[in-house]
């Protein structure tokens, strides 16, 4: 199972979770579960996230694959200037 | 990560560009030239503000010599989307509706001279409904304040702007109970700084070169960091198909980030389109400081909490960022980064992207994160002075290490940071005595470094040297790295490399040469072309000796049999001279979306000298300690450090835009925006720390982006050192630090 942080940005949608623990393969299962807990997440996670998967930045990580126990943090991107 | 002993790794071979580079002959944007070449220029506005009622290029149109005029009615509109907003992206290089920067650009012709080219320009009319500019973001926040794009929401968590406004976004991360965590502190200091918009500064101006074919293939010469990226912009921008338009790299000469993004690319082949003839565009120095990309001016508020035995206990901020005239400022980046090297359990920083009448901002190394660490290094300065500890001590107690939950999210991995501080605290430098009017300041960095895509490829010659070809322009050195890092796997000297700057009909696809990702990224691909290139020479050498590939060994640049029968050991060349009996040229390939580029953090030690009657601060002396995780090229890690705190002393001191209160430029020159020349510098000192990144088959980690972000705070730490006024407002120009000193007095 996965472990997923909120960062207080992201709070306001999911009903100020902080955390929350999912079933998924991958970061775009993930997000379909996300979504379905907190109707209206998986819109933002998609459109504007990058992802931390045990400490690792992914900026393109729908196929990422999730271990066991993988620890995911969503991200703003990264930009500034392009 | 085994302890390979390298060969090759950790030289410094003389950079391969190098000769052309110091006898003129390389060939940079502004050296090509064509048959029947046109001048294009560009009008632009002399409003930071205003509307545009209409555009009549008929008077340019019909001057003798003129062959082409162009305004945005030439390109298609654009929609808004994520990542580069083509919406945004079309209307800088063209304004539409509005002029909304001093400089923006309105029209451009291609000529048969440059004089008929400015004569053209000036019979261009532009009917101008001249607006109030805003040109700050304490004048765009206000509730009454003009707006630049009335249709804009401000996007992010609230509470944010309701209803039009000039705030793009609003962002936000933290954890933690903040104010517990201030409540548990013993000394707390709230401070407020301002930074102003400065300019990358590269020397070389934005040029290019562009013809078009009967066919419609356009062929595009420029400076870039990214020359995939020109194609693919200036595709989207013209309407026209990514494989229509090739698109070769100049050798350029210095970009910062500032090279990521296109401005005169797509005018080119739009008038080269349009007249039927190369087009040549190059930016005058006025037109590179009033209409590209600087960084933007920020104003942040920060307040941080200590126990007396030096743990940080609480950080609360609110970063504001000026975009320019279009959203996407780097505030994200400067939140994130902003106490990135700290362990700190309560953190609450909000960051705010904003609208202004100056040119879009564009990337500059570390894009947002040097001014966050101006106030966030500051005032950890002040706070080891309260609690009366060493600044390095403060910082060491509360250092992130390989497992700390970064404040921006992840557990980190493998860092340096501690190992940084420990260099810094135990270099000479950090010990030698001060003179009169000196003062000693220290200061912290971080950079996150860049993945994005990259590929490669390792050919062989038949006389046994190689070539590298990889598609990310050269702007550090990053050519003789790969260079090395080939090398290094295929077991021949660095000299029998050649690195190649392919177009992008060369080579697969390369992201831009940015965020300090290449000799990380693109080097991983030249590894792995280069190890596919090493299997193959295992398998050529088996097949000559009719011996089973399991049995051949490469080790120092030849193939050696293993299956007890002794052979002659096979070099390159050997193999190569026959490789059409074994099944042909002998090629690798790479490509991959990078992940993994470890973070990089740097300390930074800085005396200075004030002349209490001028106002006047001199940098004396200067050690920068970096992590690079593996220096390839230990002269060109050196370099970017000695580059970053150069750059990073000018924002420092001098370095600003200045606006007068119509928003149009004042010093839109090298004479008046004063960036600092080698008699203004002592020589740079460097430490290369080596904590290997696990991600990287050597342990690279991206050095170029780190060395800027700690000098803004380190020269304002050496300045308190020195005077005991704190300066929080930045340039530390002579007029303000003087002004500083005499309202203590």
């Amino acid at each position: 199972m996965a472990e997923v942080f909120f960062s207080s940005g992201l709070q306001a949608h999911t009903g100020g979770a902080t955390r929350a623990t999912v079933e998924a393969s991958n970061v775009r299962e993930l997000i379909d579960a996300l979504d379905q807990r907190f109707p209206g997440l998986g819109r933002h996670l998609r459109s504007r996230m990058a992802v931390a998967i045990d400490g690792e930045i992914i900026q393109e990580p729908l196929l990422e694959r999730l271990g066991a126990s993988s620890e995911v943090h969503f991200l703003p991107p990264i930009g500034g200037g392009s | 990560m085994s302890e390979r002993k390298f060969r090759y790794v950790g030289t410094r071979p003389i950079r391969h560009d190098g000769m052309d580079k110091v006898t003129g002959r390389a060939n940079f944007g502004a050296d090509f030239t064509l048959a029947g070449l046109l001048v294009g220029k560009v009008l632009r506005s002399p409003h930071a503000h205003a509307r545009i009622r209409s555009i009549d290029t008929s008077r340019a149109a019909a001057l003798p010599g003129v062959h082409a005029v162009a305004t945005s009615a030439d390109l298609p509109e654009q929609e808004h989307g994520p990542g580069v907003d083509m919406h945004d992206l079309t209307r800088n290089i063209l304004a539409r509706e509005k002029v909304l920067y001093d400089g923006h650009a309105v029209a451009a012709v291609a000529a048969i001279s440059d004089r008929i080219a400015s004569e053209a320009l000036a019979l261009i009319d532009v009917d101008y409904e001249v607006l109030p500019p805003v040109l700050s973001v304490d004048e765009a926040i206000r509730p009454d304040a003009v707006l630049l794009d009335e249709s804009l929401r401000c996007e992010g968590p609230d509470p944010k702007p309701a209803g039009p406004t000039n705030v793009a976004a609003r962002l936000q991360i933290g954890r933690g109970d903040v104010a517990k965590g201030f409540a548990e502190a013993d000394e707390i200091v709230e401070r407020e700084f301002t930074t102003q918009a400065v300019h990358q500064g590269y020397i070389e101006p934005h040029a290019v070169a562009a013809r078009t074919g009967a066919d419609g293939q356009s062929v595009v010469w420029c400076c870039t960091q990214g020359h995939f990226a020109v194609r693919s912009y200036s595709a989207r921008l013209l309407g026209l198909d990514v494989s229509q338009i090739k698109v070769i790299p100049s050798e350029i000469g210095g970009g910062f980030g500032g090279k990521t993004t296109v401005y005169l690319e797509p005018l080119a082949i739009l008038l080269s389109r349009k007249a039927g003839r190369p087009v040549k565009m190059v930016m005058t120095r006025a037109e590179v400081f009033r209409a590209s990309g600087p960084a933007g001016g920020t104003r942040i508020r920060l307040k941080v909490g200590v126990t007396r035995a030096g743990r940080i206990t609480a950080a609360d901020a609110t970063l504001l960022y000026e975009a320019g005239a279009f959203k996407g400022s780097a505030v994200m980046a400067g939140v994130m980064c902003m106490f990135a090297p700290y362990d700190v359990a309560n953190v609450r920083l909000e960051g705010f992207d904003i609208l202004v009448n100056k040119p879009k901002g564009a990337a500059y190394r570390a894009p947002g994160a040097p001014m966050a660490a101006f106030a966030s290094e500051t005032v950890l300065d002040e706070l080891a002075r309260r609690i009366g500890m060493d600044p390095i001590e403060l910082r060491l107690r509360n250092a992130v290490r390989e497992g700390s939950q970064a404040v921006y999210g992840p557990k980190l991995k493998a860092v340096g940071f501690v190992e940084c501080l420990e260099a810094a605290r135990n270099h000479p430098h950090y010990k030698a005595p001060l003179g009169p009017n000196q003062g000693r300041g220290v200061a912290a960095g971080f950079w996150f470094n860049g993945n994005l895509q990259s590929s490669a490829q390792v050919s062989l010659n038949e006389d046994g040297t190689a070539t590298v070809v990889s598609g990310c322009p050269d702007i550090g050195g990053s050519r003789t790295s790969l260079a090395i890092m080939a090398a290094e796997e295929l077991g021949i000297p660095v000299e029998r490399v050649r690195p190649v700057v392919a177009d992008t009909e060369t080579v697969g696809y390369n992201d831009v040469t940015g965020g300090s990702r290449v000799t990380f990224a693109t080097g991983t691909a030249v590894i792995e072309a280069a190890r596919d290139v090493v299997r193959q020479l295992r398998e050529r050498a088996a097949a000559l000796w009719g011996i089973d590939v399991a049995h051949v060994k490469w080790e120092d640049g030849r193939a050696l049999s293993q299956n007890g029968v002794t052979q002659e050991p096979l070099g390159i060349a050997d193999i190569t001279r026959k490789a059409a009996q074994t099944g042909g040229p002998i090629l690798g390939r790479s490509s991959w979306m990078a992940k993994g580029n470890g973070p990089s953090f740097a300390v930074h030690i800085g005396d200075v000298e004030l002349d209490p009657e001028t106002g006047r601060v001199v940098v004396k002396r200067y050690t920068a300690v970096q992590d690079a995780g593996r220096a390839i090229h230990p002269s060109y890690v050196e370099g970017q450090l000695q580059g970053g705190v150069a750059q990073g002393v000018g924002w420092a001191l001098n370095e600003a835009y200045l606006y007068d209160a119509q928003g149009h430029m004042q010093n839109a020159g090298f004479l008046d925006y004063r960036m600092p020349v080698a008699s203004d510098l002592p020589m740079i000192d460097t430490v290369i720390v080596e904590v290997p990144n696990p991600h990287h088959p050597y342990g690279v980690r991206g050095v170029g982006e780190t060395p800027i972000v700690p000098p803004l705070a380190t020269v304002a730490n050496a300045l308190h050192d020195a005077s005991g006024v704190r300066m929080c407002d930045l340039p530390m120009s002579p007029p303000a630090v003087l002004e500083a000193l005499e309202s203590r007095r």
